[in-house]
């Protein structure tokens, strides 16, 4: 077959047809995968949810509330057992990170105590900021798990905090408590509406 | 076994990260571990293939003056596929490769490779050029991610060799990516010259 002209109606039909194949195939596939792709994001909230709080039997993702935080939007998962409040997962973000947003998943006790937390998101440098989702673990001047943000704000040593900040990564160090920080103000929140 | 010839051809003689020095972009990017650089690769051999297989089946039905912007389209589609998939299907590994995998559209292999061979090869041999191709690619992404992950954080495929803190961090960020493909490179045509 002879390769088609460059004359105008040609490149018209070529293009439009293109586009047209393209588009279909990709609404296509967006319809077929819609309800696995929903499947895997849920999942993956709900395993995250349950790292950072345990003991519950209801389902924290379909009761979710949004709340307001300084202008920020937190979200909060409750944590029931037998119908009664025992915790909630919060999800909350800071755009104050070194390079974007950080979405961190916090849990917390009644009484607002850290019980774990878990980095949904974020475009830290590899190698310094990145490694918040293990540092503030382990290592009780790192660790905020256990810590009330309630009673003390959470701060990084270099600002008279507590907690020791990532080694050359004090950017997203403060960025991941002020995120941690404004989950504890939500489920704070949260709880005096609840009970009221 | 013409077949097998080009993909010797594309993955070594003509190696895209070695020799052409094509998609400097996710190399530099993606390698800062073996694994990291390994699966990058792998996702753009898929698209490569599937792309280089369809451009070369309608080459004679895309007229010369609008070719740029039908390979673009041909190769977003199909990114955009992988990336559905890979989200309905994979999330884990959607997660660890994250901004990477749209990245793929601008990774000037892809177009390279459809302008130099798909456009003027019958659909074998081009498909023979996108597995070779891919191949090379990947090869050269593990090798330079296993350099860096090494020297950086002590670690082959996650598995520690020595401790994390006596990595040399430079290697794992940008600056560490240009040393390690600069001698790589030295070495590659070290050996090809010999040979020739």
């Amino acid at each position: 077959m002879k390769k088609l002209k460059s004359t105008l109606p040609n490149m018209v039909i070529v293009l439009t047809v293109t586009t047209m194949i393209a588009g279909f195939l990709l609404g296509y596939f967006y319809q077929s995968t819609a309800e696995a792709r929903e499947k895997a994001a849920k999942e993956k909230l709900v395993g995250a949810i349950s790292q950072v709080v345990s003991g519950f039997d209801n389902d924290p993702s379909a009761e979710k509330t949004e709340i307001m935080v300084d202008n920020q939007q937190v979200v909060i998962y409750p944590a029931m057992r037998g119908g009664e409040l025992i915790g909630c997962a919060v999800e909350s973000s800071s755009n104050n990170g070194f390079s974007g947003k950080i979405t961190i998943v916090t849990g917390f006790d009644r009484d607002c105590n850290i019980l774990g937390y878990n980095v949904i998101s974020h475009a830290e440098t590899p190698g310094l900021g990145a490694k918040m989702n293990e540092w503030f673990r382990n290592d009780s001047n790192r660790s905020v798990v256990g810590r009330n943000p309630i009673n003390k704000v959470l701060k990084v040593t270099k600002d008279n905090g507590e907690i020791d900040g990532i080694t050359a990564a004090t950017i997203s160090s403060r960025a991941f408590l002020e995120a941690i920080n404004t989950a504890a103000e939500g489920a704070m929140t949260y709880y005096q509406q609840s009970t009221k | 076994m013409n077949f097998f010839k080009t993909i010797y051809h594309s993955a070594v003689l003509e190696n895209p990260t070695f020799v052409l020095l094509l998609g400097m972009c996710p190399t530099l990017g993606t390698t800062s571990s073996a694994i990291n650089g390994m699966s990058m690769g792998l996702a753009t051999t898929g698209v490569l293939i599937c792309s280089n297989g369809a451009i070369s089946a309608i080459k004679n039905l895309v007229p010369d003056t609008i070719r740029i912007p039908v390979y673009i389209v041909v190769i977003a589609t199909f990114v955009t596929l992988l990336q559905m998939l890979m989200q309905a299907y994979t999330p884990a590994l959607n997660e660890s490769l994250g901004i990477y995998i749209p990245l793929i559209v601008v990774n000037c292999i892809l177009l390279g490779r459809a302008e130099a061979f798909a456009s003027r090869h019958n659909v074998v041999s081009s498909i023979a050029d996108g597995i070779g191709s891919g191949l090379g690619f990947t090869i050269a992404l593990t090798i330079l991610g296993a350099f860096r992950e090494f020297l950086g954080s002590g670690s082959i495929a996650s598995l520690q060799i020595f401790p994390e803190s006596n990595g040399a961090l430079l290697f794992i960020l940008a600056p560490g990516a240009f040393i390690t493909l600069g001698f790589l490179i030295a070495i590659y045509r070290y050996f090809q010259n010999k040979k020739s």
